[in-house]
């Protein structure tokens, strides 16, 4: 070999320069800088010339420290070997100043803004199933508790109420003029069914004595209704609800927006020309007592929607007559049955107030009803119920929330558990799923991919050879 | 003017034997007979006037690029917007909001769609003002132009007009194409980079007609007239016919008189033109096809899902509208309390059928929530912004140009993440074309003690790895031997040099320098040597006036560099004549240089199938000697029996260098006698002057007698500079599993030049050239050349088969013409087997059109002035065309691997969310129709549909979509591995956009049902109240709201106040959305007035029906998550865990080994290269140690 001899070892740099022991096994491997100095050199804008430094450098880090040493200059080697630079001086650009004022000095347009990055760490997972089902199992249990405070009277009356003679046509009962007042008791109890499985399916019917706290709510259940019906949604005017002077906006109310004769209903439109008609009187001890119905309906309805100057006008005079007549002398924001019914219900069964009940109730009292039964739910086989209830502060009878909570939160102490164990099984992935697997190991199926793109696109490669790359299969 | 006067005006065609000679007989010429339609083109030279009236008033210099104007944005802008179906349908659906078969109000329908449209529009406008701001700067470009009476002053480019004559100066554009009249070289060639047209670097020569050459000087044109009738404007760049009539004579015109507009005047101070082709008619401009629009792969299969939502969408407005259809014949008629007889339009009884009809339209656009309006716009916001980001990347600026990355457009963002094959241009994209002179091997001693890249990058690792060694074991001597092997072939070298490098230079060894020479064994063959490298080229020298140094206008950069580098030895090329060659000779014996005349006597040329080049001089001493350099392969064969004196260790040298990655060549010189020389030369001159075809075959026959018996003095070694990080840029983008194939227009010879430069190809590399023989391939049948080619294949095939060596990689070049037909399709699954199997290919000779079929994304890199241009990633696009544009091949790296895995990964998963939140919302409205018996009424308030897109959820999209990262670009460019998750796909598979479709469905279901179920019939307010259809939708929208909202933040897995302020703001800005809607006037809230306020906020239920569905709706997708990271964690997962846990700073072993296992399998680029030095140096040490007892071998001298 001709080239001359230079022991290379001169090219070191001085000691002091190396604060490591040369040839130790572990050290930085980013010379004198630890790995996280540099990361955040780089990240921090202001530190620029050790950013480049470490930025050209960074190819080969893992040669590190010796990288340097033997891409040493050549000063050192020939002249004297302690005033030479010590490191090998990458030069610093200018980069760092010139861009910044180009760009602004934002770590936004570097997309280095500081940045919390959770990631789902097994305990961060564990923590949080465990805090959803200490959060929920009790607010279960708190619903579940709230719905039991309930107590609820159902009474279905639409069949009972029809004299055994006209239940063959109950749709001509109800639309014939008789008197249709119809009776009915209640026991102050609650409702429990159970369902009992021996040898044969049997269900049973408890009636458990509750005693009922006022205010007791008084509510119809309707079946099979759809107020929900776009056609009997969109068929109101709002603007004539709350304006005597929008008495003629009417055009959203079709077809009971008028009279044959022209004139406009007030209130116009299906739904308030459906207004339920059934009216109820209860009666203790053949003591009547009180319904309460003022404050059965929204507040922001009865002051701000329904207009107090608006009076019924028209109303009920068409062809067909729907539901309730209302009292033409009486202004819209006090007809609160109206206001109610209004409030159209989202499913095609559901419950409005009636009205209050202002006393309490006592266990197994036998409540009387006298009912008019007006309201046509035979045409289309709706049910007709009659609901006395009570709330919590949950609202009225809802065991489903807190079975769902429960649910949940149950759910969540399960998941949380079997993490556990699965992570004291099986710690972490980290190296050990790093070192399994072969970071490249499915390059050469990819490139075949990549091939195969570039040949379609160099010679037209037919449809039909898809097929093999696309199932990553070799070719035949 | 004045470096044109001190440059010698040489005829240059005297210089060139056969590839420039112009035909001197004239009369072999004749003008083109053209007639009729396609050569109507009549150009007045110097007469721009004649121009003004029709026929001859061809249009203006002034381009425009751009897609609209103020009047046609408008209707053109609109136009394309509503060209997507998806716009389309929107607009469908707010038109039939108007009626009334629209479940919503007609402004919900018609606002998002003027958002989304408007924003797109205006997305549209601002691009084509960032165009016209371009254009406008090309047009107002000034170019000097004879103004009349010989004057010639500056006017923009956009006032050129055709007939004007333009004086073009050095590294200026041409304005214009132009006609060339004469040049500052006295025979009227000038010299033109084309680079902008066709990307290749070489220069190209054009010739002035003979007749126009006395046109000389500002004044010249002073009467200058002449008739050109040409072709008419066409697109295309390699033909030109017409005819110029000048002194009522008629000449033929062709492509070399024709300076094209956006090439590049070089090495020729100036030139005089007239402009013949203005503005658009010119051919690049007519070249121009309007680019195509290109679309990402995640857009086309985003497509896709979206006919999948569609088919759903349609599918279940079927269900809808046939449950529709019977509900209303049977059951509607018993709904006494909607009329159903009464003026029912739609919902009549008596006609189902068309009631059904109607409601599917209502279906269609009720459901039309499933398609996400805001999706497009969404994106483009995104891509926008990202290509924000890719602009502002400081890392990606050059500060030496100033010039930062620019993505030209934004469509392709993600498509930068799932790149699978790089096919890049030649030299000039990853060299920079720059030939430094490192080594030479001289009567068979090697010299020069520099190393080449790759040995310097072999001996590091190798000390590293030395250094591991150290402190295992103690073997001393093995450490010993080691040290010496590894100083023999290197020695520490500076990065940078203290004093000025010399450009082409970085040669260095004081046994050659400074003189030193002559005491060398062999000085007289290192004369030779340095006179070959001093005599034997084409070059001009150029004489810089203050210093008096010399630069050379070479051919090829590494003439150059020989040139330089005999300079620097003391033989200084300093003038040129017609026939002599000047060269200032220092001998270290006399103090002032000789200034040696060398007459040439012949000069054969270097072509491509020659491979080398000669020159015949006579020198002072009447001697006459053949001067010839060339490949060492064709030297080798040509050296008389007794010149092979130094063939053994120079072809060992010439090895060497090759491993070093270094360019090769042999130089040799033959003694010829007078006699001999002359009777060659009257055979050399008979070819010459000889006419016909097969004048230049007969030409090299003669060359070929005379380059025989060749004495061999010695090797060269350049090294052609890899572009600054390119090798490492290489590495890494090989790490990160592309496949970088090289296409170049080049021979094969350069091609694998080229390959071994750019750390493709590397020595010990097994090479398999696939070609056609050109010579048969003539005469032969398709079939046959067919049949050769499968051949080759399977041979090669079948080699790879056996390959039993784990290390050996293998290197496929073909070249275009073959390669058309190995992509035939029954050829070409075995080719691209045999494609994916090699390390590297490398087409070469591949056409222009082939090169420009491919392109999904140009990158081009925008270079020193401006617009150089490269090709990268299908760099086949000159910048102003490509779609990204770097400054620095370099910078690749991060484009592709942070932004563009980056990109990907945000529009991706960007898009899955997109649907994911539509179908959970979509869904529920079909839930809810299906209960109010299929009337085609929603729960939700017309207002909340409008802003559930356009306000509530798009901006933590965006946010996604802009701001997320999975790791830190650190942490990208460290495991270039991670970035092969966009090209695996992962993130935008049909598993994983099912995965987030099922997800939807399970949200909506969950969503729906537990809201309905909790409020089914029962009290929700302590006052009694039930909830009415308000009250359920509202709180069903709130949880929607919610559950989307912690979804998109479960997604992101980077958190920065943006994304806290968008996610968190949204649900906050409805909250606040719903105070203030209830704070309306009940006219316009109608059943959501106050409702809030009112019946909401004081409900426990509303809270906790909103927490237990969003916390429900979450869970699947968390417990996948937990359960995913766990048992099969994604790459990613796996270094966000290590960082984490700070594994890195503790682990430091693993994470080095962990990484640097990244990079095992790679077998291309510059680890590559070092990896396979260093096991040939290990190979070499063994030997060595076997054979030399340690002590010798520690004391050996050189």
């Amino acid at each position: 070999m001709s080239a001359r001899r230079r022991p290379w070892r001169d090219c070191l740099p001085p000691p002091s320069h190396h604060p490591w022991p040369i040839g130790a096994p572990a050290r930085p491997v980013d010379g004198s800088q630890s790995k996280e100095e540099a990361f955040r050199s780089q990240i921090d804008p202001h530190r620029c010339v050790e950013s480049s430094l470490v930025r050209s450098g960074r190819v080969s880090d893992e040669i590190g420290a010796s990288f340097r040493r033997a891409s040493e200059k050549e000063a050192p080697i020939r002249g004297s070997q302690g005033d030479s630079p010590p490191l090998c001086k990458i030069p610093a650009t200018k980069a760092c100043t010139m861009p910044r004022e180009i760009f602004g000095d934002s770590r936004f347009t570097q997309q280095e803004l500081p940045a919390c990055k959770p990631i789902l760490t097994p305990r961060w997972v564990i923590s949080a199933f465990m805090l959803v089902s200490i959060v929920f199992i009790p607010i279960g249990v708190a619903s579940l508790f709230a719905s039991r405070d309930v107590v609820e009277i159902v009474n279905r009356y639409e069949t009972d109420c029809i004299p055994q003679p006209s239940r063959s046509d109950k749709v001509k009962y109800i639309q014939s003029s008789e008197d249709k007042t119809c009776n009915r008791t209640l026991r102050v109890s609650f409702l429990l069914l159970l369902i009992h499985l021996g040898s044969v399916y049997n269900m049973f019917e408890y009636q458990v004595p509750k005693h009922m706290k006022q205010p007791i709510y008084v509510y119809y259940q309707l079946d099979n209704f759809y107020q929900n019906h776009r056609r009997y949604v969109k068929s109101r005017s709002d603007e004539q609800l709350k304006n005597s002077n929008s008495e003629s906006d009417t055009s959203s109310c079709k077809p009971e927006g008028t009279t044959a004769n022209g004139s406009s209903i007030v209130p116009c439109g299906l739904i308030a020309w459906s207004l339920f008609n059934d009216t109820y009187s209860f009666s203790r001890n053949n003591q009547q007592l009180t319904v309460n119905k003022k404050g059965i309906s929204w507040k922001s309805d009865r002051e701000h929607k329904f207009g107090k100057d608006v009076y019924p006008k028209n109303f009920q005079n068409g062809a067909i007559r729907g539901g309730a007549n209302l009292n033409s002398s009486i202004a819209l924001s006090e007809q609160e049955d109206l206001i109610v019914w209004m409030r159209t219900a989202a499913l095609p069964t559901f419950r409005k107030l009636y009205g209050k009940i202002e006393v309490d109730l006592q266990e197994n009292e036998i409540i009387e009803v006298t009912l008019q039964n007006n309201y046509n739910t035979y045409s289309f086989n709706g049910k007709k119920k009659l609901v006395l209830s009570t709330t919590t502060w949950l609202g009225g009878k809802n065991d489903f929330l807190g079975i769902a909570y429960l649910t949940v939160g149950g759910l969540c102490f399960f998941l949380a558990m079997a993490f556990t164990i699965v992570y004291l099984v099986k710690p972490s992935c980290t190296f050990e799923t790093l070192a399994k697997r072969n970071w490249l190991h499915t390059f050469d199926e990819l490139s075949l991919k990549g091939a195969e793109g570039l040949g379609r696109r160099l010679g037209k490669v037919s449809e039909g050879s898809r097929a093999w790359w696309w199932r990553g299969l070799p070719v035949p | 003017m004045a470096r044109g006067r001190i440059r010698a005006r040489i005829r240059r065609s005297h210089l060139y034997t056969f590839a420039c000679i112009r035909a001197q007989d004239a009369e072999l010429e004749e003008p083109h007979q053209f007639e009729g339609p396609g050569y109507s083109r009549i150009v007045y030279c110097n007469e721009p006037r004649r121009h003004e009236k029709k026929p001859l008033n061809y249009c203006t210099n002034y381009i425009s690029t751009t897609k609209y104007n103020i009047i046609t944005f408008l209707p053109k802008a609109i136009f394309e917007q509503f060209r997507r179906v998806a716009n389309l349908y929107f607009l469908l659906a707010a038109i039939l909001s108007l009626t009334d078969v629209a479940p919503f109000s007609a402004l919900s329908m018609i606002a998002p769609l003027a958002f989304v449209v408007g924003l797109s529009m205006a997305k549209e406008a601002l691009e084509d003002w960032r165009r016209f701001i371009q254009d406008m700067k090309v047009n107002m470009r000034k170019a000097k132009v004879h103004k009349g009476n010989g004057v010639f002053g500056h006017k923009p480019w956009m006032k050129l007009r055709v007939g004007d004559v333009v004086k073009v100066e050095k590294d200026q554009f041409f304005p214009a194409d132009l006609l060339l009249l004469s040049s500052s070289y006295e025979d009227g060639i000038c010299y033109v980079e084309t680079m902008n047209l066709d990307g290749e670097t070489n220069l190209k020569v054009k010739r002035a007609l003979e007749v126009t050459l006395p046109l000389e000087g500002d004044t010249g044109f002073k009467n200058f007239t002449g008739k050109i009738k040409c072709e008419d404007p066409n697109p295309n760049l390699y033909t030109f016919v017409g005819n110029l009539e000048y002194d009522r004579q008629i000449y033929p015109l062709d492509l070399s008189q024709i300076l094209l507009r956006d090439s590049k005047l070089r090495n020729t101070t100036y030139v005089y033109g007239v402009v013949i082709f203005t503005g658009h008619d010119s051919k690049v401009m007519q070249n121009a096809t309007k680019s195509p629009s290109k679309r990402s792969r995640i857009e086309k299969q985003m497509d896709k899902i979206i006919y999948v939502l569609f088919s759903l969408l349609v599918l279940i407005s079927l269900i809808s509208s046939i449950g529709f259809a019977v509900k209303t014949e049977f059951q509607m008629p018993e709904w006494w309390y909607l009329q159903p007889f009464v003026d029912s339009k739609l919902y009549d009884p008596t006609q189902p059928a068309l009631s059904g009809l109607f409601h599917l339209i209502t279906a269609l656009i009720l459901y039309g929530y499933l398609i996400p309006i805001s999706l497009y716009v969404s994106i483009e916001v995104v891509k926008v912004l990202q290509a924000m980001f890719i602009n502002q990347d400081i890392h990606m600026y050059d500060e030496e140009t100033g010039t930062p990355a620019q993505a030209r457009t934004s469509n392709l963002n993600e498509e930068l993440g799932q790149v699978d094959t790089i096919l890049s241009d030649k030299t000039g994209t990853l060299t920079c074309n720059q030939m430094d002179f490192l080594k030479c091997s001289i009567a068979g001693l090697a010299y020069g003690t520099r190393s080449s890249e790759v040995e310097l990058a072999a001996a590091r690792q190798m000390a590293s790895e030395l250094d591991g060694r150290d402190s295992m074991s103690s073997n001393k001597n093995g450490a010993d031997a080691s040290e010496i092997e590894l100083e023999t072939v290197v020695t520490c070298k500076d990065e940078k040099d203290q004093k000025s490098p010399i450009k082409g230079f970085s040669f260095e060894d004081s046994r050659l320098m400074h003189g030193n020479w002559v005491k060398e064994p062999n000085a007289d063959v290192i004369l030779l040597f340095f006179r070959i490298l001093a005599i034997c080229h084409t070059a001009i020298p150029e004489e810089n006036e203050e210093t008096g140094a010399f630069t050379y206008e070479a051919e090829s950069p590494d003439e150059g560099a020989f040139l330089v580098a005999a300079r620097e030895f003391g033989f200084e090329f300093c003038r040129r004549t017609q026939s002599s060659i000047f060269v200032r000779e220092r001998h270290p014996s006399s103090e002032q240089p000789i200034e040696r005349e060398y007459k040439i006597l012949n000069l054969l040329d270097f072509t491509s199938k020659r491979k080398r080049m000669s020159v015949i001089i006579r020198g002072e001493d009447g001697q006459i000697l053949l001067l010839c350099k060339g490949a060492d392969s064709i030297i080798f064969d040509r050296l008389a029996k007794n010149g092979k004196m130094f063939e053994e260790p120079t072809t060992k040298h010439l090895n060497d260098y090759g491993e070093a990655g270094l360019r090769t060549l042999a130089l040799a010189y033959r003694k010829l006698d007078e006699a001999e020389y002359s009777a060659w030369n009257n055979e050399f001159l008979k070819a010459k002057t000889s006419i016909g075809g097969d004048r230049e075959a007969m030409l090299e026959r003669v060359s070929d007698m005379m380059e025989k018996d060749l004495t061999l003095v010695g090797a060269t070694a350049v090294e052609d500079k890899l572009q600054k990080g390119v090798p490492q840029c290489i590495d890494k983008l090989a790490q990160a599993g592309l496949k970088i194939w090289v296409l170049t227009g080049d021979k094969l010879e350069t091609a694998i030049n080229i390959g071994f430069a750019c750390s493709l190809l590397r020595q010990g590399m097994k090479q398999i050239c696939i070609t056609t023989n050109t010579d048969t391939s003539a005469q032969d049948s398709k079939e046959a050349v067919k049949e050769n080619v499968v051949m080759q294949i399977t041979n090669a095939s079948q080699m790879i088969k056996l390959e039993k060596d784990p290390h050996a990689a293998f290197a496929l070049i073909i070249d275009g013409k073959t390669l058309t037909y190995a992509l035939e399709d029954d050829l070409k699954h075995q080719f691209l087997n045999l494609a994916v199997g090699c390390s590297s290919v490398i087409c070469c000779r591949v056409s222009p059109r082939q090169k420009a079929l491919e392109a999904d994304i140009g990158v081009g890199i925008s270079g020193v002035e401006g617009m150089q241009t490269y090709k990268v990633l299908s760099f086949l696009q000159a910048v102003m065309a490509s779609d990204f544009a770097i400054a620095q091949f370099r910078f690749l790296e991060r484009l592709l691997v942070v932004h563009g895995h980056w990109c990907y990964k945000r529009i991706a998963q960007m898009i899955c969310y997109f649907f994911y939140k539509n179908i959970a919302f979509g869904l529920t409205l079909f839930y809810f129709e299906a209960f109010t018996g299929f009337s085609g009424q929603s729960v939700y308030d017309d207002w909340y549909m409008l802003l559930f897109n356009v306000v509530l959820t798009s901006l933590p999209v965006i946010s996604l979509g802009v701001f997320e990262q999975d790791v830190s670009s650190e942490i990208c460019l460290q495991f270039p591995a991670l970035y092969q998750q966009g090209p695996k796909n992962l993130f935008f598979d049909w598993y994983r956009i099912f995965g987030w479709m099922g997800n939807g469905l399970y949200s909506s279901l969950i969503i729906f049902f537990l809201n309905v179920i909790i409020f089914y019939n029962q009290s929700f307010r302590s006052g009694g109240q039930t909830a009415d259809m308000s009250a359920v939708g509202t709180t069903m929208f709130t949880c929607i709201i919610w559950a989307v909202n912690c979804q998109i933040a479960l997604t992101m897995s980077h958190f920065t106040w943006i994304q806290h302020l968008l996610v968190w703001g949204s649900v906050a800005t409805w909250y606040l959305f719903l105070l203030l809607y209830g704070m309306l006037s009940p006219v316009y809230s109608g059943n959501a007035f106050q409702l809030l306020v009112e019946a909401l906020a004081p409900a426990p239920i509303y809270w906790i029906t909103t927490l237990l569905v969003t916390i429900a709706c979450n869970l699947p997708y968390l417990a996948h998550l937990s359960f995913q990271r766990s048992f099969h964690p994604m790459d990613h997962h796996i270094i966000q865990e290590i960082k984490y846990y700070k594994k890195d700073v503790e682990d430091r072993h693993m994470w080095t080994r962990e990484r640097s296992k990244a990079r095992q399998q790679t077998k291309i680029g510059f680890t590559a290269s070092v990896d396979a030095t260093i096991r040939q140096l290990r190979g070499r040490l063994t030997k060595k140690y076997s054979t030399l007892p340690p002590q010798v071998a520690m004391s050996s001298p050189s």
